[in-house]
This record gives structure tokens, sequence and C-alpha cells, in this order.
């Protein structure tokens, strides 16, 4: 019987079962540690095959494409892939040198040589990014210079445009000659550099992406807050309530999760707009008058009313989960202690319930922070999120880089927030279901 | 322990009735009265109503109908936490997210008391129970019966004079069980308050009451001290309820006072006492405890009647003898008899007479 490979041999015996270290042996004289993990190991090679399929698929769909985000962020080679000889000529002269006849003549052929092969509108593109109304400058230099350009390539291409000669153009041009790149980053926080490269604010009416920030933040802790309110007392119902009674009122509940979002955010636009059902009544009670109607909706009320409705179930599960396992007998032994119904909420029940409350508070805070269809149909301008923002440089500017950096900062802060709640609450404590 | 005249009537049950749905009572017209440091347990199968009589006691059940009086005063519109009743719940209740010094700081900061004298009751009430060195644990770190020590500590440290006790031993294995039943007993006699205990463990009520109500199907079927309970039930659910007991059917052929003689379904006749039937002729369960049984002719008490049974088997419990007999048809008759030195032997198959005193034969309703 004393196989080494059937982990049920790993037995001592008396016989050897120490040696002059004091290390444990099998029946066979095998070290008993080397013993358990090879009869282990085939056990944990199975569980291994299982999640693989899983571990591939995230590793493809998701941990690649966030990669290749992020990098977006710090990269963009639109300019010094198609300008190779100026990028060239910014690397061996330091910056403060002012652009001599190398770089001009560096700037007519890379200019000529991108109108040629088409991509002197992804180098405007760049350029662009970083300092507004510039991406025309390059398309049409790029037309002119493809017809010829003559030295003294200096005034020939001020020619072109008086603009060249501006030196704040000279230092966007010498920060993008490297494909990699902050500014993104600075940006994203309303910073921007001056024409010697130091980091200052962005001038007042670009300056938007930190009231963004600071606004997700506020609206999310908002409708954390409301759904903690109205979710708090469901929860409660729905763990007290008979089994017949909690079950229809859990539908309820879900429902909503049931129903698309569409419906649901267009729904909540037919009730609260200036001639909806709300206002209606409103004014056939005479609490307002018809030319008072509230604006209800396209604003930031309308972000917060849509928000915590479609975020109310994920409050409401965990503290559902949580406040069904907590004993009535001990509210009941509050109470016979001398406390009243008050004192027992807040001094045993309410205590109890903090595991479930963290959970709630954080899945609908993180899904709050990065909400974007509801904000972008019922938010109006005042009710926009940072990730509106995000979807517009995706989809409409095209500046993915920027995209990236701010998705990229919502990570971060996110990532942080969880920190401080696990260093503060402690993960362990949290019951998501 | 002796309730005197003046405490009779420290907590009362006046024709109370309870029903949840409106369709059925759960608690049928109940009237009982407490004295002032008695031990009164409510005993009972599940479903009984005891412990729904103790949760309207303490003020988390309403009454339906009747009143409940503490001390003089109809209790029914007192909200539990103005009762100053002290309760041990059956899974302990203590509070899991503070220490065991905080669970018993509770009950007085709700009161208001000062820092100085919480300190001094925590203390005291620890000691009380052994268990002063736990003061900084968490209740989660404690064993079953610790906890259990924990929870009387907290139930006693305002100085209630009243406290109440759901089943507050059913968690706990038999020795230690056995253990905490001594340490309440002795509490209750040390503090002089009254204890109103509910248990469905017969053994428990038993050795621990003044006073047991035995509870079934919403009423109390009788309200005794342990001996009387046990020695006189005054129905076949008591009988049946309260130890091990033969219940013989038959029918009273004669009834000369409470002398009554029973016929059993062979034709046998015996001795017994009419209980709860007061008149010849009808059917009757006669109850017989096992140790009041005997076998030997010159231990049966002169004139009694005695019957035939054959043994089916005997079993040996170390202390005693337990013999399963079929007496009269019914072959669930049981017979105790102590191990002595020289005990005769019985063996299966063997017939023997049996007989006992007609005051251990108690002719009740038919079950």
């Amino acid at each position: 019987m004393a196989n080494a490979l059937d982990p049920h041999a790993a037995v001592v015996t008396e016989a050897g079962g120490l040696d002059q270290r004091g290390t444990l042996k099998t029946a066979d004289g095998q070290p008993l540690s080397r013993a358990l993990a090879r009869s282990s190991r085939k056990a944990r090679r199975r569980a291994f095959m299982l999640v693989l399929p899983l571990l591939l698929f995230i590793l493809i769909t998701f941990v690649l494409p966030i990669g290749q985000m992020l990098q977006r962020s710090v990269k963009n080679d639109g300019f010094s892939a198609n300008m190779p000889q100026l990028s060239a000529w910014f690397a061996e002269h330091p910056r403060g040198t002012d652009p001599n006849d190398a770089a001009w003549a560096a700037l007519a052929a890379d200019l000529t040589a991108s109108a040629e092969a088409r991509t002197i509108g992804v180098v405007g593109t760049r350029i662009n990014y970083d300092m507004p109304g510039t991406r025309s400058l390059f398309t049409s230099a790029g037309r002119q210079a493809r017809r010829g350009v003559e030295p003294p390539y200096r005034d020939a291409i001020l020619e072109m445009d008086q603009k060249w000669g501006d030196p704040k153009l000279w230092s966007v041009m010498r920060e993008a000659s490297s494909p990699y790149t902050s500014n993104f980053y600075l940006a994203a926080v309303d910073r921007t550099r001056d024409d010697s490269g130091n980091i200052v604010q962005a001038p007042e009416q670009q300056r938007v992406y930190l009231m963004l920030f600071l606004r997700t933040l506020w609206l999310s802790l908002v409708i954390t807050f409301t759904t903690f309110l109205l979710g708090f007392p469901i929860a409660h119902l729905l763990a007290t309530l008979p089994t017949r009674k909690s079950n229809l009122l859990m539908i309820l509940v879900l429902l909503p999760f049931w129903t698309s979002l569409l419906v649901r955010t267009t729904a909540w636009m037919v009730l609260l707009q200036q001639q909806g059902v709300v206002n209606d009544i409103l004014v056939w009670l005479g609490v307002i008058g018809n030319s008072g109607r509230l604006q209800m909706i396209f604003n930031q009320t309308g972000t917060i009313i849509a928000m915590t409705h479609i975020l109310l179930p994920f409050m409401i599960l965990p503290l559902y989960s949580v406040m069904r396992t907590i004993n009535p007998s001990y509210v009941r032994a509050a109470r016979s202690l001398g406390a009243t119904s008050w004192t027992a909420f807040r001094r045993i029940y309410f205590p109890q319930t903090l595991p479930g409350l963290g959970a709630g508070a954080l899945l609908v805070f993180i899904l709050a922070v990065g909400y974007y269809i509801t904000p972008a149909l019922v938010g109006g301008s005042s009710g926009q999120l940072i990730s509106n923002m995000i979807a517009m440089h995706m989809t409409q500017t095209l500046n993915w880089s920027m995209a990236a950096a701010l998705a990229a900062i919502l990570l971060g802060g996110v990532l942080i927030l969880y920190w401080v709640y696990d260093r503060l609450v402690g993960i362990d404590n949290l019951k998501l279901g | 322990m002796a309730i005197s005249a003046a405490n009779d009537a420290f907590v009362v049950f006046d024709h109370v009735q309870k029903s949840y749905d409106g369709q059925s009572l759960v608690v049928k017209d109940l009237n009982l009265t407490i004295g002032k440091g008695e031990f009164l347990t409510m005993l009972g199968p599940s479903g009984s109503g005891k412990t729904t009589c103790l949760m309207m006691l303490a003020g988390f059940e309403t009454a339906t109908h009747g009143e409940i009086r503490l001390n003089g005063k109809n209790i029914n519109d007192v909200p539990p936490h103005k009762r100053g009743i002290g309760m041990v719940f059956q899974n302990y209740a203590l509070f899991p997210h503070m220490t065991v010094g905080e669970n018993l700081s509770f009950p007085l900061e709700v009161r208001g008391m000062s820092k100085d004298e919480r300190e001094t009751r925590v203390t005291r009430a620890l000691d009380m129970v052994q268990m002063g060195k736990f003061k900084n644990r968490r209740p989660a770190q404690l064993s079953g019966g610790q906890q259990q020590r924990i929870a009387l500590a907290r139930a006693l440290v305002f100085d209630p004079e009243l406290v109440l006790m759901d089943e507050p031993l059913g968690a706990l294995d038999k020795q230690l069980r056995e253990h905490m039943q001594f340490e309440i007993k002795a509490l209750h006699d040390r503090l002089g308050i009254t204890v109103v205990y509910v248990t469905h463990d017969q053994g428990e009520a038993l050795t621990m009451s003044d006073r047991i109500a035995v509870f079934n199907d919403g009423r109390i079927q009788q309200l005794a001290p342990p001996p009387v309970l046990y020695e006189q039930p005054e129905n076949s659910f008591v009988a049946g309820f309260i130890g091990e007991n033969n219940a013989l059917r038959g029918q009273i052929e004669q009834l000369n006072g409470d002398k009554a003689l029973v016929r059993l379904a062979n034709g046998d006749l015996i001795d017994a006492t009419a209980v709860n039937i007061r008149e010849a002729g009808k059917t009757t369960t006669v109850s017989v405890r096992p140790e009041r049984v005997e076998f030997k002719p010159d231990l049966m008490p002169a004139g009694a009647h005695t019957i035939e049974a054959e043994v089916r088997d005997v079993v040996y419990m170390g202390d005693i003898l337990r013999a399963r007999l079929k007496v009269a048809g019914q072959d669930d008759f049981v017979m105790k008899y102590r191990n002595t030195l020289g005990q005769t032997k019985l063996s299966p198959g063997q017939t023997i007479r049996i007989g006992w005193h007609p005051e251990d034969a108690r002719a009740l309703d038919p079950v």
C-alpha cells in the first residue's frame, strides 16, 4: 500500500517517521511536504483547467483592451511618426533653442512627405489637441507644400501662414515630437504647458474637467445617500415581512432590472418634463401656477432622480441579505433592557447592517461614478458627468488619448476610494449577497 | 419557596386571550397568578402557547383580550422598555458588535447611569456569574455556556424584580445544562427575584421550579409544584407529558368516592383513584408510573388487585432495570425496578403478576 502517488499513503510510520533534522517522512521515506504537494498537484491542475476558459476570456476581452486604452493615454505618435525629420531636430536641440534653418528645412520636408503620404491630417489633429484651431494650418500647408517649397524655407513657410512663427506652436510641436506625453493627463486636470514648457492652468474657458470630476463625485455621493434613504426601509421590510408578501415586494424591487434601461429613463422624461405628468398634477392641485412649472429634468435634478431609481436595487439587495440574518431577538433584547425603539435601532440594529450598507454604498457609488446613458438622456447640460465627456472624446472629437486619460483618472480615483474603504471598514466586512 | 399572601399577585394574567390571525386562539382564556420571589416554569410542547404568554408579559406581543398586571398595575399598554423586566433569550441575543462589558453596560446606559456607577454594577454582575475576566471579549469569542452566563448577567445587571427566560439552556449540552440549572436556581434563591421560565424540557422544569404550569393547546392543563405534578397528574396529557407513564385503557366498573375499580380490555380488574372521572361506566385511561409497579407478591399492598403480565424484554440501565411487559393486550407497559443485590432476574416470555397501590394508579380522561 506504500505507493508514493497515493495521497492516502502519506502516513507517518513510527519506523522512519523523523530524520535527523526533525522533518516528517512518509512510510516510504519521502519528505511529508513533498508527498503532500504531489498528491494535491493533480487536483490543483484540474481546478486550474476549469477556470482557464474564463481566464483567457477576461485576458482577451478585458485586460488587453484596457491596457491598450491606458497606453493610449500616454502615447500618441500621430506627430512623431509622420514628422520624423523635425522630431529628430527637436531631439537634438534642447528646449529654448529658436528654430534655425535646419529646423525649417526639416519642417518643409516633413510637410511635403506627409502631404504626399496623406497623413498630414493626422499630424494636424495631434497638434490640434494641445492647441485648438491648428488643424487647418497643417492641412493647408500640406496642400501648398505638395506644389513645391523653395528655400529659404523659413520665409516660404511663413509666407503660407504667419502662425508658423508662433513660439507656442513650436512648443506644442516639441511636446508632440515624442510619442510619449503627459499632456493628456495635464489636460484632464485642466492644466497645460506654456511656451517654455511649464505647467500652468488652462485658459479659463477651457477649464471643464476638474469641475466635471467634482460634479461626478458630488452627484455620486448624493445618489448613494438617496438610495440609502429610500432603500433602507424597503430592505428592512423585505427582511421582516412574511415570505409571501416579501416575495411580491422583491419582484417589485427587481422589476426595474427586467425593464430596458432606455424605457425606464424615457419614462422619467414623460413624468418629469415641464408638460409632464408630475407638473400637470401639481398645476391641477394648484401647488404651482401654470407659468411656474418646475424644471425637473434635463438638469442635475433629473440625473439624480433617474439614477437613484436605476441604482436602488444595488443598495437594497446587499442590505436585504444582511438584514435577513439579523435575529429579531437582538432588538427585542435591547427593548427589554430598557432601550426605546429609536435607541434599539441606532445602537443595536443599525450597526449590524453596516456590512450590507458598506457593500451597497460601494456598489452604487462605483456604478454612479461611471454612469453614462442616463445622464446623457436626462442630464441636460448641468447634469452631465465625466463619463459623458469620455464618450464625447471617444465618438465625436475622436481624441481617444484624452478619453483614455480621463478614464484612467476615474479608475484611479475609484481604486483609491476602495483602498480608503478597506482601511476604514475592511473588505472582509463587505457582504454582497 | 413559601409565598406570603401579601406578595401573592406579583404577576397576574386575567382572562388573557391571544390570536394572531383572527381565526384561532393561540392562548385560550389564561388565568395565572405568580407570587413575588417565585420560580414559575411554563412547560409544554412547541405550539402550546407558552412562549406567546412570555412574549405578552415581556411586551413584544399584545393580548387580544384580557389584562396582564405587574405589581398591581395593568401593563397591557406599557411598551417593553418601560416594563423593567429582565429577559434571557434562547439564542442569548448578546449584541455581536459590543464587548461583554458594553453588553452589560447597555441597559445601564439607556437608564442614564453615570460611568462610575455603570462600572461598579457591570463588575458586580460579571463576578456574580464568575465571568469577571471576560469583560473585554466579544460574544463570538465565548463558548455557549459562557455566553449563557453573560446573557444572564445582562438580564440581572439593572436589578429587575422579574426575569423572564425563554428556553435559555436549549443550546447547551447535557452536562453544562445541568450545571447551569443549578446556577440559575442558586441565583434565584440568593437574589430573591421572580423568575418566569419557559421550557419544553420536563426534567429542567422539575428540578428548578417552585411551580410548573403545563401548557397544551393554549390552556394551562395543570398548575402545581413539581412533586404534585408528577405524582398526581390531573389529566392524561399531564400524566403523559411529565415523566414516563403507563396508560391502560379501560372502563369504570365501580366507583366508591374516589376509589375506582377499572375493567381492562381483557376483562382484568385493577384498582385506581378516580381523578377526573366521576361516573361509573365511562371509559378511562389509567395512569401508572413505571417505578410504582410492583411484581414481588410480598411487597404488594394488601387487598390490591393484581394482574397477569408477560415479560417482553428487560433493558439493563445500570442503576435500574427496565422491563417491557404485555398487560391486558397492550405490550407497551413499562416497569422499572431497582438493581439491588440479589434482585429477581426476569427473562423474556416469563409470566408474572403485577400490582400497585391504588393511589398510584390514577383513572384519568380517555386519551
